[in-house]
């Protein structure tokens, strides 16, 4: 299911904001076929990570490779010129303006030609209604403002585009932290889908429990570090919970919390998972 | 959830097209077109509401706030302002006759000259929102001022004066802009035309993608490389140029110019707009009901006329129209972007 060359690796990278160490010495290999799941408190680098991947920081030391090949992105529209696709927070969607007009933004299909050149709407709402269609949203009416989708449809509408519009990586920005429970399941499910269609994906998250059904692998940040990269089969949620809350916070909850109803997933951890430091 | 959504899309035919109609930007506007005329008409309709000459006058009226009013309203969906057009078109009007009388310039250099002048203000104002960040509306309030100044202030230093009449030979373009055709004054058909050329500019060109997209948000937009700085100088520039176009129609047919043209007009094309569906924040509305927007105004503003009462109530009927009609936008648009 993998193929051994990863598409998109950062070697030793580390990014300084002036004095500033926001990530320091990161490695990260994803490969087809593969979604790396990046967990992480708050603050924890995340974001400068997947920054660096998009083009929109370039690594104060170490070097990012494309397809085994050393990259530097220059821009974001340079990464996604490459096939690096990020889907921001904020989606990138604008709210009453309709979800086929939405979905070809800035990239629209053109007909006719010279003063004539006009948006060719029934192409944008063939498409885009095929798109959506073969990841189960089935629309009344491609001219629907996107306001009218649901959270877990709008964020798998921008990730449908980018997947469209050629993206051989898939950066997902917290896709699922602003959805209920319900909606969340949308989005990992496509997620799932997106991978069997060999795509690499990189899904940024702080929620081991959406994580940790779609992950191959999960790298795990605290303070700018990488706490390791680990399979599936290889690590618990319970444990991964651990070591991005750095482990000992955590236990040292459960023993203040001891006696009362804790009702923490931590609670039921095996017990083997105390190795919090490397 | 497919499934239901299934379901749901086999529903469409029994109630898509009244569901569709009433999520339309323009239909408040359209709906209080067709109330308005009635109640003129029932009102005023035999006193003269409904002749030839009645009906001429209020598409007179209304041509030319839609002539501002349909860049105006694009410029809106957008996400921007421009309250310097009323102070454009007195500007644009003053080039002209002093052009043509006191340089003694042909008139279509004359023209050429205002539309050019027009032109420069436009990407001006876009230039300075740009790259000062500044809202537009302080933007274009400062060249309301400064523009209506400098018009007042040359005319004086050049001529002496603040009116200055048109000669009598006005040339060919005459007819291109102050004539008539059938009998209806050229100036509706230019209304007419500017107002489909605009609706297809913004519902079927890749333009008007880029205008909503700016206008609903300019940063997502920039994220998926739409030129957002680019769309919104053109659509100054395109405001400023339908104010110079304004003002070319208005000196030729009255055969003078005025420094005072177009006081209040800038507030009129935005209460057009805003009646015709356009969202004052931007990203949605249309230009259709823009053009709904200014018949509406040109039927209030005759229509009192006809029935004899004092035109001083024109402004309270469009007062409280506006907010009617804002109150309705809001209902729709509610209706058209909540989930189904």
């Amino acid at each position: 299911m993998t193929n051994d060359t990863p598409i998109i690796e950062a070697r030793g990278v580390s990014k300084y904001f002036g004095s500033v160490v926001a990530i320091e010495d990161i490695s990260l290999q994803v490969r087809a076929g593969e979604v790396m799941c990046l967990l992480g408190d708050n603050g924890a680098g995340k974001s400068t990570l997947i920054k660096t991947f998009s083009g929109v920081h370039q690594p104060t030391e170490g070097t990012m490779l494309l397809d085994g090949e050393e990259v530097l992105f220059e821009s974001p529209r340079d990464a996604i010129d490459r096939g690096i696709a990020t889907v921001f927070q904020d989606l990138s969607m604008i709210p009453l303006v309709g979800i086929s007009r939405n979905f070809f933004l800035g990239r629209e299909p053109t007909k006719g030609v010279g003063p004539f050149k006009r948006f060719d709407m029934a192409k944008a709402d063939r498409v885009s209604r095929e798109e959506l269609s073969k990841i189960g949203i089935e629309l009344r009416d491609t001219s629907q403002p996107v306001s009218t989708l649901s959270g877990g449809e709008r964020q798998s509408v921008a990730i449908a585009r980018a997947v469209y519009f050629g993206a051989k990586v898939l950066i997902l920005d917290e896709p699922t932290s602003a959805l209920g429970v319900k909606q969340a399941a949308v989005v990992l499910r496509y997620i799932a889908q997106t991978r069997e269609q060999g795509l690499g994906v990189i899904f940024i998250t702080h929620n081991i429990h959406h994580a940790y059904p779609v992950g191959d692998k999960f790298t795990v940040l605290t303070h700018g570090r990488s706490e390791g990269t680990f399979d599936k089969d290889e690590i618990s949620p319970s444990e991964l919970e651990k070591l991005m809350a750095g482990g000992a916070e955590l236990e040292k909850l459960e023993e203040e919390l001891q006696g009362g109803s804790s009702g923490s997933e931590a609670s039921a951890a095996p017990s083997n998972g105390r190795e919090s430091d490397e | 959830m497919t499934q239901s959504a299934t379901s749901a899309s086999e529903r469409i035919r029994d109630v898509g097209f009244l569901k569709r109609l009433m999520t339309r930007p323009e239909l408040a506007a359209v709906a209080g077109a067709i109330l308005v005329f009635v109640f003129f008409a029932v009102v005023a309709g035999d006193r003269g509401f409904l002749t030839f000459g009645g009906t001429v006058s209020y598409l007179q009226v209304a041509a030319q706030l839609g002539i501002v009013a349909v860049p105006v309203s694009l410029l809106m969906i957008g996400g921007e302002f421009d309250l310097s057009v009323g102070s454009m078109v007195g500007a644009a009007g003053m080039i002209i006759a002093i052009a043509t009388t006191e340089y003694a310039w042909p008139l279509w250099a004359a023209v050429l000259l205002a539309f050019a002048v027009a032109l420069g203000i436009g990407f001006f104002n876009g230039y300075v929102v740009i790259k000062t960040g500044l809202p537009s509306f302080i933007v274009t309030l400062g060249m309301l001022f400064a523009l209506r100044g400098l018009t007042i202030g040359f005319a004086r230093l050049l001529t002496g004066r603040t009116q200055v009449g048109m000669g009598e030979d006005l040339g060919v373009l005459t007819p291109l802009f102050a004539g008539t055709v059938a009998g209806f004054p050229v100036s509706i058909i230019w209304w007419l035309v500017l107002a489909a050329l605009g609706s297809w500019v913004l519902q079927r060109a890749v333009f008007g993608n880029w205008v909503f997209g700016a206008g609903g948000d300019a940063s997502a937009a920039r994220n998926v490389g739409v030129p957002v700085n680019r769309v919104k100088i053109m659509l100054f520039m395109s405001t400023a140029l339908g104010a110079a176009l304004l003002a070319t129609i208005q000196v030729l047919d009255a055969g003078s110019a005025d420094v005072l043209r177009g006081e209040l007009l800038e507030l009129q094309a935005i209460a057009a707009a805003v009646i015709g569906g356009v969202l004052l924040t931007g990203g949605y509305g249309s230009v259709i009901g823009a053009l709904f927007g200014a018949l509406i105004f040109g039927m209030v503003q005759q229509g009192i006329f006809f029935t004899g009462v004092s035109t001083d109530w024109f402004q309270v009927f469009v007062g409280v129209m506006l907010l009617v009609a804002v109150l309705f936008n809001n209902i729709i648009r509610r209706r058209a972007s909540e989930a189904r």
